[in-house]
């Protein structure tokens, strides 16, 4: 099966690479000729990088045939529901091509996902192996400050693209609809990311950017031809989150299969939707500051220029009114994924489902009133502190809502530690961490002395790793066998685990501890006499043990797609609808094995109180 | 309720170890202001809320792994109960008066640190790409390095001459952003309570030399600090070589200027009067009293070639035309 030739250009993949690379050159072309028609000398890499870059990107959607359809429908021509899949190619080639099937989206979210993570883990490694010891030994200046702003966006953008696998593959499988409300929205919504995510890697190749991944002006407005590029590519994977958001809520609000009521829904699409909320509403305001300083530095625009009656502050503002709600963005599907797997893994009721639907509500609406929490020390109105305090402090009770609940779905549960379950466990311990060393920083008062330190990046990676990190990498052992067909090793999946989890807690504290005594975030290099050294070599080494796990991971992923056991249908003895379909999961889900909701999602431990009824019993759950 | 016992048990030992364990590392470097105190009493009481919190989450999770796990050969599934409203409510409105309580002594803390004494001295903090410059407005000099009386306040006015920086003395605990433009000074109180010498530390990313943004704070006895403000008023010399020389230290010319010829981010001053020098768009001229001032005050007027890249901020703006001259004089005297 994988001996069948493909011509390499028929995936849009390639098509698109190519096509950029054309488009790219074109784009500078015409920037040039304009130059030359205002009277302006024809090169000026700046404005001619951005022409470029930008028509770039168009002509990579163009050419995989992302606006086909769209094309087709304005002329009023027919379209076909799904595309057809070419025969004569072998099964992965879909992977590389424009599908509307939303789990073949899934998994190149998903792909793309662990790709920009590796990329951006690798990122980290350079710049943990440069802050090993004192001095500087490896890089110089504006190579450290390109890696650490890198690490940072990269990681963002892999963050967004792992909820968005999650969000795409499982929203419609646990709602019983057989794709997303708006397939071919999807598939864009995915193809923007790939030329957006390889500007923002290209900010490397053109200079670099010194800012980090905050882009502060009036640093920015100053900063190399990097910046731009950044900016550029982090635009364009906005556009998928806010594309994809839209999707995602109209295909749970629309979608839902009979008697699945709103409170029938597996607690993850609760999450789901209440993460789109948020991508759908603030991702704009990320775009926008970060355009205003595109503006500043091609068109001399002073929105941040002090010089011309601009304001540095303005643009925090505009910042932050994203990227608090977005830390959302990238936590609430995890903490989905801990709260659908635990009572899976407890046989047991999820304890408080309602309560635990309404925090992800919650937690997505006082996200927005936060967002100042972020500049306590930036100078901006000294009277907004108190009142941005009490709204922050805010936060802590709908996330003590979950934490309570998770425990007591696990109090008499009747545990058991399956790799999926042990990222749970460990995600539910590490967030908890990362949670309560938030409210220090919501205090004004001690957040003048936290504010910018190493404790700081302590409690958000704490955060991120058991917000999103493990329980993407629960979610990923969890549904490996529904997407595959193939039992993961289990082994090795025990092995990434107990590298990983104490390796982080190494990490995390430690950056807490050197941050509490006077370490300052994104310095390339810190002073001997505070004797860091040996803190920051152990942090060193624990970035390197989770590396190696997660190429375990990966090792284990490839190894057991190609060579693992086969599968049962339902492994995990869940109750959720699409663990009754045969694995890997038809192309259309549930449309040749309908079922309705007949009870609740959780009812574990209750004899005859099934929560689905199919029609036919599909053949894979006689097993 | 036997379980129940048990874990409270298991939580009060486990909040005892996590909090006098932290209390025992230490977790804060040396206290040395007075706006500091008030932090750290804050900062004390969130760990051992922390420590409480984390034990309980903690002893409750760790005590249903052990104890009620699926053991061997066990079938069947967990207790059935899906929920408890009552429970729900308290663990909402509890912790709701637990962070508003911290909120409260958050901004009364604030407040603490924001005291203002009318006897305070007027000190005016100068940011730039990447050296800090002290202004004593009420003696009329600037210096490179922070001195302060132990137990008087020191009223920092801070401001920025290119990007933004922040002040940051770890032993002070208080930070504050130093900001660009007109109108856009922001305001630091520090009262220092223990003698020393401190590092202020730049706390916001401000380019490529960040890390090396650093300038000493020492903390004097008021007659000591009396004997140096004495000092420093008669050390203005007579000789502008001389003056340049500390206005070339004190307005950070020397974070990308050599004296001596060396490779820094900017062209070394060393030789520079009288070499000609070819530009950025080709020409060339050489270097004399009218292009070094040009420089100076509007430095991206005619930049040097291999220097495109480099922006370095308008620092004549901020001197007086006497200093300019003092500091071009220093520039002739290096490698005549």
């Amino acid at each position: 099966m994988t001996n069948q030739k493909v011509n390499i250009f028929s995936l849009s993949l390639i098509r698109g690479m190519v096509f950029q690379v054309f488009g790219t050159l074109v784009g500078m072309g015409v920037v040039m000729l304009i130059r030359l028609l205002m009277g302006l000398s024809a090169w000026n890499a700046e404005p001619v990088w951005v022409g470029g870059a930008f028509i770039g990107v168009i002509t990579f959607l163009v050419g995989t045939g992302a606006f086909r359809d769209w094309t087709k429908m304005a002329f009023g021509e027919q379209v076909s529901e799904h595309l057809e899949v070419d025969p004569n190619q072998p099964g992965w080639a879909k992977y590389f091509n424009i599908s509307y099937d939303h789990k073949v989206i899934g998994i190149q979210y998903g792909v793309t996902s662990v790709l920009l993570l590796v990329t951006a883990g690798t990122f980290a490694l350079i710049f943990r192996t440069e802050l090993a010891a004192a001095g500087l030994q490896l890089l110089e200046l504006n190579m450290f400050n390109t890696l650490i702003g890198l690490h940072g966006m990269v990681m963002i953008a892999s963050i967004l693209l792992g909820v968005g696998a999650m969000s795409n593959y499982l929203v419609p499988l646990l709602i019983g609809a057989s794709d997303m409300a708006f397939p071919r929205l999807n598939a864009f919504a995915y193809w923007i990311n790939v030329p957006g995510a390889v500007l923002v890697v290209s900010s490397l190749f053109l200079g670099g950017f010194d800012t980090g991944w905050t882009g502060y002006p009036p640093l920015s407005a100053r900063a190399p031809l990097g910046m731009q590029m950044f900016f550029m590519g982090v635009y364009f994977i906005g556009f998928s989150s806010i594309l994809g958001a839209l999707n995602i809520i109209v295909t749970t609000l629309r979608m839902r299969v009979k008697g699945m009521g709103l409170f029938k829904m597996p607690i993850f699409v609760w999450a789901a939707a209440s993460t789109a909320l948020i991508s759908l509403t603030a991702t704009q305001l990320i775009g926008l500051s970060f355009q205003m300083v595109m503006f500043q530095r091609l068109f001399g625009m002073g929105f941040f220029d002090p010089a011309k009656g601009g304001n540095v502050i303005l643009f925090q503002h505009l910042f932050w009114f994203y990227s608090h709600p977005a830390v959302y963005v990238f936590i609430l599907p995890g903490l989905g994924i801990i709260s659908e797997l635990l009572p899976v893994f407890a046989r047991k009721p999820l304890f408080g489902y309602k309560w635990i639907a309404m925090s992800s509500l919650g937690i997505a609406l006082v996200g927005f009133f936060v967002w100042a929490h972020h500049m306590f020390t930036s100078g901006m109105a000294e009277y907004l502190r108190v009142p941005f305090m009490y709204s922050t402090m805010l936060v802590a009770i709908p996330t003590g809502v979950k934490f309570f609940s998770w425990v007591g779905t696990m109090w008499r549960g009747k545990m058991t530690f399956e790799t999926p379950m042990l990222f749970t466990l460990g995600a539910v311990s590490i967030f908890l961490l990362g949670g309560l060393t938030g409210p220090p920083n919501a205090t004004v008062a001690t957040d003048l002395h936290l504010h910018d330190t190493y404790w700081i990046v302590g409690h958000f990676h704490a955060t991120m790793f058991g917000g999103f990190i493990f329980p993407f990498f629960a979610a990923i052992y969890y549904w490996f066998p529904k997407i595959t067909g193939k039992m993961y090793n289990e082994k090795l999946g025990k092995w990434h685990f107990w590298l990983m989890f104490p390796a982080f807690y190494v990490q995390s504290l430690g950056q807490m501890r050197v941050g509490l005594l006077g370490m300052r975030r994104r310095i390339a290099d810190y002073d001997p006499a505070l004797n860091f050294d040996f803190s920051h070599l152990l942090i060193t080494i624990a970035g390197f043990v989770i590396a190696t796990a997660v190429l375990i991971f990966i090792i284990n992923a490839i190894h057991s797609l190609r060579k693992g056991e086969i599968a049962p249908s339902n492994p995990w003895n869940s109750r959720s609808p699409e663990f009754f379909l045969p694995s890997p999961i038809p192309e259309h889900n549930y449309t040749d094995y309908p079922f309705e909701v007949v009870g609740e999602p959780y009812d574990y431990g209750l004899a005859d109180a099934p929560f689905v009824k199919f029609d036919s019993v599909p053949g894979a759950a006689a097993d | 309720m036997k379980h129940f016992i048990f874990v409270a048990i298991l939580v009060a030992i486990l909040t005892v170890v996590v909090g006098f364990g932290l209390d025992a590392i230490g977790l804060m470097p040396e206290l040395a202001s007075l706006q500091g105190v008030v932090i750290d009493q804050l900062f004390r009481m969130h760990i051992w809320v922390i420590s409480f919190l984390f034990a309980l989450i903690i002893g409750f999770m760790l005590y249903s792994i052990v104890i009620f796990r699926r053991k061997k050969g066990e079938e069947g599934e967990g207790d059935h109960f899906e929920g408890n409203t009552g429970l729900e409510i308290a663990w909402t409105i509890v912790p709701l008066g637990i962070v508003l309580y911290f909120a409260f002594l958050g901004s009364t803390a604030l407040a603490e640190t924001r005291r203002a004494d009318p006897n305070a001295q007027n000190i005016t903090v100068v940011g730039q790409q990447w050296s800090w410059r002290f202004e004593y407005t009420d003696y009329g000099f600037s210096s490179d390095e922070l001195r302060l009386p132990i137990d008087q306040q020191a009223l920092l006015l801070l401001k920025s001459a290119d990007v933004i920086h922040s002040f940051w003395v770890p032993e002070f605990r208080v930070k504050q952003d130093a900001l660009p433009g007109d109108g856009m000074e922001r305001e630091l109180r520090v009262t220092p309570t223990k003698l020393g010498t401190y590092k202020l530390r730049c706390a916001e990313l401000c380019g490529t030399q960040h890390a090396y943004m650093l300038a000493d704070v020492i903390v004097m006895e008021p007659d000591q600090f009396d004997e140096w403000v004495e000092d420093q008023l008669a050390s203005v010399s007579d000789d502008p070589v001389e003056r340049g020389e500390v206005w070339y230290g004190q307005y950070g010319c020397q974070a990308c200027h050599s004296i001596d010829g060396s490779d820094r981010v900017g062209p070394s001053w060393f030789g520079l009067y009288g070499k000609e020098e070819t530009l950025a768009d080709g020409t060339t001229l050489v270097v004399d009293d009218l292009y070094l001032h040009e420089s100076i005050v509007e430095p991206q007027a005619k930049v040097v070639q291999g220097f495109e890249t480099v922006l370095m901020p308008p620092t004549g703006q901020s001197m007086t035309d006497q200093q300019i001259q003092d500091v071009i004089e220093f520039i002739k005297s290096l490698g005549e």
